[in-house]
Order: structure tokens, then C-alpha cells, then sequence
């Protein structure tokens, strides 16, 4: 898995940010994953503890908020989730089927704390 | 002390795409088509390449980029003997190649001597899906060994796809591979895919394979 690269991602992605708004420090870190991208919050999170020593982040909390990957049935207009593999509509069998979230992969926002 | 709440909202492949539309310029500077091939480990992509460069040479001239995870340079070693210009690259453990790592590639390959540029991706069928490369073409080979639920098990990299590659397809009369079933997978995933059943061994469906990449190429 790449979740390494993926860490290395987000601590730039909230240092960055953290900084230009004159953070002192970064304690919460909120991010939006979908469920069809394949990515192991527990693994984030350990890599996050290594890579995140002494920058302006470091302890900061990791918030993973999950978005669930729902599909809209195109031959009976029904609405269902996907657990990560594809599943014909249980309600009519179809496979034509429309991806409407899942996808999902960004940093929403950080906490900080400044110094008056 | 204050405490504040501060609103980002920023992709977390956005410095990887950056890179990758870096490569993709520098690819159409050049004026060459490239291919990011993805497959899991053995589905044929050295075959194909292989083949593909034989079938079309010499009038297209082809680099290859091959991402192992380790310097294992069998692969490389390979185009080489078949006359192209090949790099390796070792992902150093990593599952996929990345966008700054086929920038490397490049510079190490004679752009402006090439018309068609592929990328051997880490033999994968997850990770690579998440990492784009610049390239103007993502093409799976899916070999019929591998079974016909692969579409069900893993979607995400059939939904980024531009072209389907089925190979191994001499196979067929050994293995329970339900063509129908892997096909309506693909569909439901990706509908219109262009799709090109192969055999790297007999040959057998790379006349229409090459027909395409034929096409693509834009030749000076
Ligand atoms: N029968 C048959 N065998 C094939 C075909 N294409 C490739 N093979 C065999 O499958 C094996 C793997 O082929 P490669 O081309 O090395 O596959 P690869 O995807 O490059 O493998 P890695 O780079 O190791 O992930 C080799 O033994 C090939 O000879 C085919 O169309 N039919
Ligand atoms: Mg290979
Ligand atoms: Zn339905």
C-alpha cells in the first residue's frame, strides 16, 4: 500500500496551511476519504506518528470522516452502498449502475492554535 | 492562546497530478503518445510490450519505462534486446509508480527520437489506479488466468481505464474464464471501453491492438 506517500501528503498539505495562518500549532487534522479509495486509516495514522515529529503538527489528531460509496441503480432507480466490490442493484439485479460518491480524497480542514 | 478552525478542502493527490501534467506537457512537446500499462504480476505486460514493438516496428519507434519495485532490471533488459531505448525504475519497495518517478524516466529517455512512449506500472491492481502519471492513456491487460471476477473485486482501477487489454486468451479452453461475466463487470464499470482481446503468445488480436496505437501516434 502507499499510505506513506499519502501521509507525507497531508502533513505538507496542513504544515502549509497551518503556517500561512499563523498557527504556533496544529491539533486536529480533518480528513474526507471515500470508501472506494483504497486507503487504511490505521495505517495513516501510524505513519503519522512517525513522520510528524517536530513540525507544526506533530500530535496533532487525525479525523478520518468516511464518505460511503453510493451507487443509483440506472434500470430501477434505487439506492444502495458498495463495500468496496462491485454488486449488482439488490433490488432488480441490474449492473448498470451510477457511482455517485466514493471517490472522495481531501484535506477539509485543520485546528489551530495561535499565539496572541 | 487562541484556537481556530481553519478551512482547507485540498486534494491529497494534488501534488502528484501537478507533476503529472508537467510529464503530459512535456510528452506532447515532444510529440509523443504515451501508455500507463497496469496489469497484476504475469498478466503479460512485458509479452505485450514486446510484441507490440515488434508488430510495430519499423516505423514507430517505442521507449519504455519499467517501474519494478526492486533493481531487478530483467524486464529493461528485455526492450533493450529488442532494439528500444528502455529505463528502469525502482520504486524502492513501493507499490506503483508515481508521477515525479516517471519524470525521472523521462529524462533518461531520447523524447524527441520517439513517437510512442509505455509505462510498465508495478505489476498491481490497487494502487496504481490512485496514482496518475501524465500519460494520454491508461490501459489494463487483464489476462484470462486471473479469473473473470477481477472487475467485482477491484472497480476502481477498470472505472480509470481508456483501454482494456484481455490477454492470454489462447487460455480460454483451459480455465473457467466466463468471457460474459468479466465483460458485463467491465460495463457496469466503464461503459464503451475500448477493448482488445489478445493472446502476447499466438499473436492473435494485436493486428486491432496496434491498429489503435497506430492511430494515436502522431507521426512527424
Ligand atoms: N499462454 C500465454 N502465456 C503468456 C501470454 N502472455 C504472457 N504469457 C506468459 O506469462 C508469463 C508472464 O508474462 P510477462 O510478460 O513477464 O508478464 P508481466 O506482466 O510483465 O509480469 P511482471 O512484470 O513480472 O509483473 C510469462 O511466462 C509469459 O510467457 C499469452 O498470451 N499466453
Ligand atoms: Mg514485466
Ligand atoms: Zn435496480
Amino acid at each position: 500500500m502507499h499510505e506513506l506517500s499519502i501521509t507525507e501528503n497531508i502533513l505538507e498539505i496542513a504544515t502549509r496551511n497551518g503556517a500561512r495562518a499563523g498557527a504556533s500549532r496544529i491539533t486536529d487534522i480533518t480528513l474526507v476519504i471515500g470508501d472506494l479509495s483504497s486507503i487504511v486509516d490505521d495505517s495513516v495514522q501510524f505513519y503519522w506518528d512517525m513522520i510528524s515529529q517536530g513540525t507544526l503538527a506533530e500530535g496533532a489528531r487525525l479525523h478520518f470522516r468516511r464518505v460511503p460509496a453510493r451507487v443509483h441503480c440506472q434500470s430501477c432507480a434505487h439506492e444502495f452502498e458498495l463495500a468496496g466490490q462491485l454488486n449488482p442493484c439488490p433490488e432488480c439485479g441490474s449492473l448498470s449502475l451510477d457511482i455517485l460518491s466514493g471517490d472522495e480524497f481531501y484535506v477539509d480542514s485543520i485546528e489551530i492554535e495561535k499565539k496572541e | 492562546m487562541s484556537a481556530s478552525r481553519v478551512t482547507i478542502v485540498e486534494r491529497i493527490m494534488d501534488a502528484n497530478d501537478q507533476v503529472a501534467e508537467l510529464n503530459r506537457r512535456r510528452l506532447d512537446e515532444a510529440g509523443v503518445f504515451g501508455i500507463n500499462l497496469m496489469a497484476s504480476p504475469g498478466a503479460g505486460k512485458t509479452s505485450t510490450i514486446l510484441k507490440t514493438i515488434q508488430m510495430l516496428q519499423p516505423d514507430i519507434k517505442i521507449g519504455v519505462v519499467e517501474g519494478d519495485t526492486a533493481p531487478v532490471t530483467i524486464d529493461a533488459d528485455k526492450v533493450l534486446a529488442a532494439g528500444m531505448p528502455a529505463v528502469q525504475i525502482n520504486t524502492g519497495g513501493d507499490c506503483h509508480l508515481d508521477a515525479p518517478m516517471l519524470d525521472q524516466g523521462l529524462s533518461q529517455l531520447p523524447l524527441n527520437e520517439l513517437d510512442l512512449m509505455i509505462v510498465e506500472n508495478v505489476g498491481n491492481l490497487i494502487c496504481p489506479a490512485a496514482f496518475k502519471l501524465g500519460t494520454h492513456a491508461n490501459v489494463l491487460i487483464a489476462s484470462i488466468p486471473e479469473g473473470d471476477d477481477k472487475p467485482y473485486k477491484y472497480p476502481n482501477i477498470y472505472r480509470g481505464l481508456d483501454v482494456l487489454i484481455i490477454n492470454k486468451i489462447d487460455l480460454l479452453p483451459y480455465i473457467d474464464f466466463r468471457m460474459d461475466y468479466f465483460r458485463q463487470g467491465v460495463e457496469a464499470l466503464n461503459p464503451g471501453l475500448i477493448t482488445f482481446e489478445v493472446s502476447a503468445k499466438t499473436g492473435e488480436g494485436f493486428e486491432a491492438w496496434t491498429q489503435w496505437l497506430r492511430g494515436k501516434v502522431k507521426k512527424a
